[in-house]
């Protein structure tokens, strides 16, 4: 459905700084009708990935494939993209422009891609796709006069108000209240099981993919470090950086099995050579003698595939042990 | 309104903080908004009490009516003891006595709440210079060990805010709510803007700082399960009062509100088939606090709600040991009552669905 193929995004650095490798190498497939949760630490780069699947920024190497063709930077070619791959942000009162209805809200969208026929028919429809019922008793309102929740909804409404394929949502809840959170998070499954729509959710957040996603896929600096189901990846996290990230979990956590990685999410400016999770590593850390601790430091556990049977973790400890000499395996000798 | 209920106190620990009959409005008339409506409870010294409740639920003005700390439009009534001292009633000079060095406050966005053109080391120094006589060099080498407690190298006191990370400016704030040797810290929303990992240091922090220093803690929320990391009770709050109030583990594991219910299954745990593929939310919006509605001001959307809650409002009462709840259905003549139908409400999908008539 929609696909990332090796996709590298670098900002430049300023004057002496040097560039910041927000996304490094990542391969993503996004099937009909499917919800995968993207997760991670703020600056891991899971909200550059999300504007770069929508067309907002440029990668340097690597696509983002559409329905089996990739996309060109071309005016005309990112409008037909956008109006299949919607983007849904994170702070809806942010999102909003206060001076507008909620009808000039919704039709926005329509209106410059130029589907203005039966536009109130699509407003109508696309508030009530999003939960606003009856759709004719928000119209006239203002966002101001909308809780949260429902403020979100209706920057849902824009977007599928252009009947779009894909819906790539970053952070969709983490600005609203606990009793609106599981009111969006519920319109999503209902919208793909009554639409067919495929999403992309960017969270920080694991128990949302719990609700409901179908896969989870782990970002570490600029890297998937771990892709699976939602059942594989949370009940049996293989990766120790996803471990370390559920055992954190407020609320369920015990003393014991508490791994409090050190410092804040690291730079994407300095990415460490070696495995990029090292320094920070509790595995690592406590292997010191293991025969593949060198690799560690020494050798990138390798880019993930988009798509495979098994769940995949980018860590030397995981995969099992080649011969002496092997080199741990990369994505380009792992046959799809 | 049944009866009042109050928390039964260890009498050799007088309370570090006695809170009761607190109510706030603003503005005035038949416009005013009524934003906390009648809180009681105490706080003891060494122990951590967690504030949960959604946006406009009246935690944040509750905390702030404490140190005195609201705009003038504000009307306070009740009584907020510190020490047996009543501070609503305190003369100026007292107050600002009692906040630094008595009670603090972390107050959240520590991006807005430090000052961008000092360095960390004035802005931890000031306080300690306001309240105590010491000199410029123990001031400082005092905010350097209190660095030192909150994680950060004492070479960081040169730094200005916008060189630290979110995580390092939240130390600082609590640094410099530890400043002056508080026995009370007030903690608003501490770990909201920041990242998963640096929250869980963060709670880490203020878990170890409660337990070695015997301050008393307020912590308020959204999220009960930060909440439980760090307090020993909870403190369920909606539409201006607390609703719920007991022992952390106890809330959790068995809530005696629907509507702390409600916001314990909107974060799910991972692992529970019921929560898979299903997120639990809570349909409606919280009432408008312009409006004094007769009954259960949770009603409208409780998924259990009976005929009597649309006319009948109780306060805290007994729901359990060291347990307060103000649902209706702690009173034994309702406890097994089935769901009324006469109190408008959303349908509730969970409460009725699989559930055959007659």
């Amino acid at each position: 459905m929609l696909e990332v193929k090796d996709l590298r995004v670098t900002f430049a650095g300023g004057r002496s700084a040097a560039p910041a490798r927000a996304v490094d190498e990542v391969n993503l497939a996004l099937r009909e009708g499917e919800i995968i949760a993207l997760i991670g630490e703020s600056g891991c780069g899971k909200s550059t990935l999300a504007r770069a699947l929508v067309g907002l920024v440029k990668p340097q190497a690597g696509q983002v494939i559409r329905k089996g063709s990739p996309l060109r930077y071309s005016k005309a070619a990112l409008r037909q993209h956008r109006r299949s791959v919607q983007l849904v942000l994170q702070d809806p009162a942010g999102a909003l422009n206060p001076r507008h209805t909620v009808y000039d809200l919704v039709a926005e969208g329509p209106r410059l891609h130029g589907l203005t026929d039966d536009l109130y028919q699509r407003v109508c429809s696309a508030l009530n796709q999003a939960g606003l019922r009856p759709p004719e008793q928000f119209l006239a309102r203002y966002p101001h006069q909308l809780s949260g929740g429902q403020q979100q909804r209706v920057v849902i409404a824009g977007a599928l108000a252009l009947a779009p394929a894909v819906l790539v949502a970053d952070e969709p809840v983490s600005s609203l209240d606990a009793s609106a959170r599981g009111e969006v998070l519920r319109l999503l499954l209902e919208l793909r099981d009554s639409l067919g729509l495929s999403a992309l959710v960017v969270s920080h957040d694991l128990g949302l993919a719990w609700n409901i996603a179908d896969r989870v896929a782990v970002m570490y600096l600029g890297r998937i470090v771990e892709l699976g189901t939602v059942e594989e990846v949370l009940l049996r996290p293989r990766h120790p950086y996803t471990k370390a990230l559920l055992s954190i979990l407020p609320g369920s956590r015990s003393a014991e099995s508490l791994t409090l990685l050190q410092g804040e999410a690291p730079d994407p400016t300095a990415i460490p050579a070696g495995c990029r999770f090292h320094p920070r590593c509790p595995l690592y850390s406590q292997r010191h003698g293991d025969a593949r601790a060198p690799w560690c430091r020494e050798r990138d556990p390798g880019v993930l595939p988009a798509l495979s049977e098994l769940p995949l973790a980018a860590c030397h400890f995981v995969t099992p042990a080649p011969a002496d000499d092997a080199v741990p395996p990369l994505a380009s000798s792992v046959s799809q | 309104m049944i009866a009042p209920a109050t928390e039964v106190g260890d009498a050799a620990v007088p309370p570090l903080l006695e809170v009761s009959d607190l109510r706030v409005s603003y503005g005035v008339g038949s416009r005013s908004v009524k934003a906390v409506r009648g809180v009681d409870f105490m706080l003891r010294s060494g122990e951590a009490l967690g504030i949960a409740g959604e946006s406009g639920s009246g935690k944040s003005t509750l905390v702030m009516s404490f140190l005195r700390l609201l705009p003038a439009v504000a009307t306070v009534t009740g009584q907020v003891r510190y020490h047996g001292e009543d501070i609503l009633t305190m003369n100026w000079g007292r107050v600002r006595a009692v906040r630094w060095a008595g009670a603090s406050m972390i107050f959240q966005g520590a991006m807005s709440a430090l000052n961008p053109v000092r360095t960390i080391a004035q802005q931890i120094v000031e306080p300690i210079l306001l309240h105590e006589k010491i000199g410029a060099r123990a001031a400082r080498a005092r905010a350097s060990s209190l660095l030192h407690d909150v994680g950060l190298p004492a070479a960081r006191l040169n730094a200005y805010p916008h060189e630290l990370s979110g995580g390092q400016r939240q130390r600082v704030m609590i640094a410099m709510a530890l400043a002056c040797g508080p026995d009370l810290i007030i903690a608003d929303e501490p770990t909201t803007a920041l990242d998963v990992m640096v929250q869980a240091q963060i709670l880490q922090l203020l878990k170890d700082l409660a337990a070695n220093r015997s301050i008393g803690l307020i912590m308020i929320s959204h999220d009960l399960s930060v909440l439980s990391e760090v307090c020993d009770r909870l403190a369920v709050m909606y539409a201006g009062s607390i609703c719920e109030l007991g022992p952390t583990a106890d809330v959790r594991s068995d809530p005696r509100h629907p509507y702390s219910s409600a916001l314990l299954d909107a974060f799910p745990e991972i692992g529970d088939p019921a929560a898979r593929r299903n997120p639990h939310g809570l349909p409606g919006d919280p009432p408008d606090a312009t409006i004094a509605s007769a009954g259960c001001s949770f009603a409208p959307r409780c998924p259990v709600a009976m005929p009597a809650c649309a006319t009948h409002e109780i306060e805290l009462w007994p729901s359990g040991p060291q347990r307060l709840s103000s649902c209706l259905r702690v009173l034994p003549e309702f406890r097994d009552a089935p769901d009324g139908t006469g109190v408008p409400r959303e349908p509730a999908e969970s409460a009725t669905e699989g559930n055959p008539v007659g």
